[in-house]
């Protein structure tokens, strides 16, 4: 089901949460909230649940105005961060809750409740276990049971905060594939709310990304990754080296030396130059190349990372290398960003408190 | 076995020496047997000192009977009017937010704070004969002091926070995160409170229902200033004890005295076995009392 959001905005005692969010999901996609803690997601999908209102602004379900309607008439899955399993409950009587709360004319008899209890602990790959305590489980299974919870009645739409939050790297990783697959077995519009680049980068198919109760981008991984709008969204999104630079007559240097990129359309005058550690080319000594001087070589995983400081302001930028390259890395090295986003400088307040940037705006 | 007992320390850093610790547990086991073992032997011994067959005539005698009556049936009433009282305050504060909630936190603690004797005096006040409502009362033929409505308000007033006490800090820890899942699986606000926040504290709950219900048999000043004392009529169990020791009825006394000390080891076995069985669950209204 598609849901349109428009200018919403929630104060929590006067503190603001959101300022004016508008956002458009499609039916049947999986997106992802991501930013920092403070940036407004939680509260953005606790709004489309019906869990908070909001101060200003409308929530649509397809045609319907949600604004009208309370989180039971709303009919959303939501999976919560603690999972919120009852605890006095068993697994099965966990995911039949919502079928068995509904009232008498609409409450299927015991027996299909317990049918589709099964059957969905199959589709969490968790059969066999109706029996069984939330206490009595491991962490990775409360979040399946959770998600079965939530997809028994049948949700119009599914929101996830902080899915993965709790769990160790090895069990994310395992279900943060399960859980793509499960959506696309299943087709529901999902939403999850995310503090981890990677993992909505890599599950998501649109990523908005939010700082500060506004959102800074939406697109999809690709998008965001290549193109990020703004330097919080570059810096926030991968590890991230930057550069001070300027523009003069469609030219871009740094500390008066020219570099062989491109403007990118920015105007003359003070620019911050954002690159990526394996974004960066060490390249021979010429004209229109960066020089720096290497501080640290250190081997990280299957790659050897190389250290330099760059220019008279010594601005650190680190470089990552295949294990095997043949440059020699010591005394002085020259480099050439392949991957880089240029973006016209603002005054250092608003830039050194990562606040948004006016890019494209 | 015994070597290797040996070589270990015998003492850790934060242990004591060995005479200061026989000092200590011999200061803690005597005051331990002289004001708590020795007084409860006391009552039992006395009670049965004319024999069982004395025993059984002093707590069936008509008097004993009518005042064994009227502190099941102000319990009966007291009880779970609290408990009602206690799970929706309890309700109200740990799942809501709303102006003035640290006013009724502290107004509900107000009978722990204020002598029994005053609660006692303040229904006097008010329904007495010579009170507020006094003479509109007794126009209307309606009876509060000196009868059974009296007793049941003042036993209420002085058990007022047990049950909201032992509720509040478990339901304010345990937050509202599994009522938000059972609301937005569609459940009712009933619903959700029938199935998921009443299960979540049923324990707390028969602890705090055990502790109002020691209390509001046990009440002496509060009652003792709203009864009358009237023997056969208004007379509860305690002021049934003072009234026979007044009389030099010692075995009497005592007989009446014991039914009330075996209600409190009752109380504190049941609350032991919770505590033991449940513990984690009670941990966050523990140390209160």
């Amino acid at each position: 089901m598609e849901i349109r959001i428009r200018n919403v905005r929630k104060e929590f005692e006067r503190y603001p949460a959101l300022h004016g969010v508008s956002l458009d999901i499609h039916s049947g996609e999986l997106i992802a909230l991501l930013g920092p803690s403070g940036s407004g997601k939680t509260t953005l999908l606790r709004l489309i649940a019906g869990l908070e209102w909001p101060t200003e602004g409308s929530i649509f379900f397809g045609e319907d105005d949600a604004s009208s309607m309370n989180v039971q008439e709303r009919n959303i899955g939501f999976v919560f961060q603690s999972y919120a399993l009852f605890k006095h409950m068993t697994v099965a009587d966990n995911i039949g809750f919502g079928l068995r709360v509904r009232p008498r004319g609409a409450r299927p008899p015991s027996a299909e409740i317990r049918r589709r209890a099964s059957e969905l602990l199959d589709l969490v790959q968790l059969s066999g276990l109706e029996s069984r305590f939330p206490a009595q489980l491991s962490g990775g299974q409360r979040q399946r049971v959770a998600l079965a919870r939530a997809l028994a009645i049948e949700p119009r739409v599914l929101l996830l905060d902080e899915p993965f939050g709790a769990l160790d790297a090895k069990v994310r990783r395992e279900l943060r594939q399960w859980l793509r697959e499960l959506h696309d077995k299943t087709g529901h519009t999902t939403v999850f709310v995310t503090h981890d680049q990677e993992e909505a980068l890599e599950l998501a198919d649109r990523v908005v990304v939010m700082s500060q109760g506004r959102i800074e981008q939406v697109g999809t991984p690709d998008e965001i990754y290549d193109r990020p709008n703004s330097p919080f969204v570059f810096s926030f999104i991968g590890e991230t080296s930057e550069l001070p630079a300027s523009v003069a007559d469609g030219r871009v240097s740094i500390d008066g030396q020219s570099v062989d990129i491109g403007v990118a359309g920015v105007a003359d005058g003070a620019a911050r130059l954002l690159m990526r550690p394996n974004g960066i080319d060490v390249v021979e000594e010429r004209p229109g190349t960066i020089a720096g001087d290497v501080i640290a070589v250190r081997r990280s995983g299957g790659w050897r990372r190389v250290e330099l400081l760059i220019g008279a302001g010594r601005h650190r930028v680190e470089v990552e290398l295949p294990v095997d390259a043949t440059q020699n890395l010591t005394g002085r090295l020259h480099i050439l960003p392949r991957h880089w986003q240029l973006y016209p400088a603002v005054a250092l307040s608003q830039a050194s408190l990562g606040a948004s940037l006016p890019a494209t705006e | 076995m015994s070597s290797e007992r040996r070589h270990r320390p015998v003492a850790s850093a934060t242990t004591e020496s060995t005479p200061l610790r026989v000092t200590l547990i011999a200061v803690a086991l005597v005051f331990f047997a002289l004001f708590l073992l020795l007084p409860l032997l006391l009552v039992f011994t006395e009670a049965l000192r004319a024999g069982l067959a004395g025993y059984v005539k002093a707590i069936t005698e008509p008097d004993a009977l009518a005042a064994i009556r009227l502190t099941l049936t102000v319990a009966a009433i007291a009880v779970p009017a609290n408990m009602i009282f206690g799970i929706a305050a309890a309700w109200a504060i740990a799942k809501f937010d709303f102006k003035g909630k640290s006013f009724v936190i502290t107004l509900i603690d107000l009978p722990f704070s204020v002598s029994p004797v005053i609660s006692g005096l303040v229904y006097v006040l008010l329904f007495g004969a010579q009170g507020y409502f006094g003479p509109w009362l007794s126009a209307h033929n309606v009876e509060i002091i000196f009868a059974l409505p009296g007793i049941v308000l003042a036993t209420m007033f002085v058990t007022f926070p047990f049950v909201a006490r032992e509720l509040i800090p478990l339901m304010q820890q345990q937050g509202t995160g599994d009522e938000e899942a059972a609301l937005s699986l569609g459940a009712s606000g009933f619903k959700t409170f029938l199935y998921v926040t009443l299960p979540n504290a049923k324990w707390a709950l028969l602890y705090g229902v055990l502790l109002c219900n020691a209390r509001a048999m046990g009440e002496f000043g509060a009652v003792a200033v709203v009864s009358g004392k009237i023997r056969g009529v208004t007379n509860t169990m305690p002021l049934h004890v003072e009234i026979l020791y007044n009389e030099y009825a010692f075995t009497a006394a005592f007989a009446v005295a014991s039914l009330l000390a075996l209600l409190a080891l009752f109380t504190l076995a049941v609350k032991a076995l919770l505590e033991w069985r449940y513990g984690d669950q009670l941990a966050a209204s523990n140390g209160r009392h």
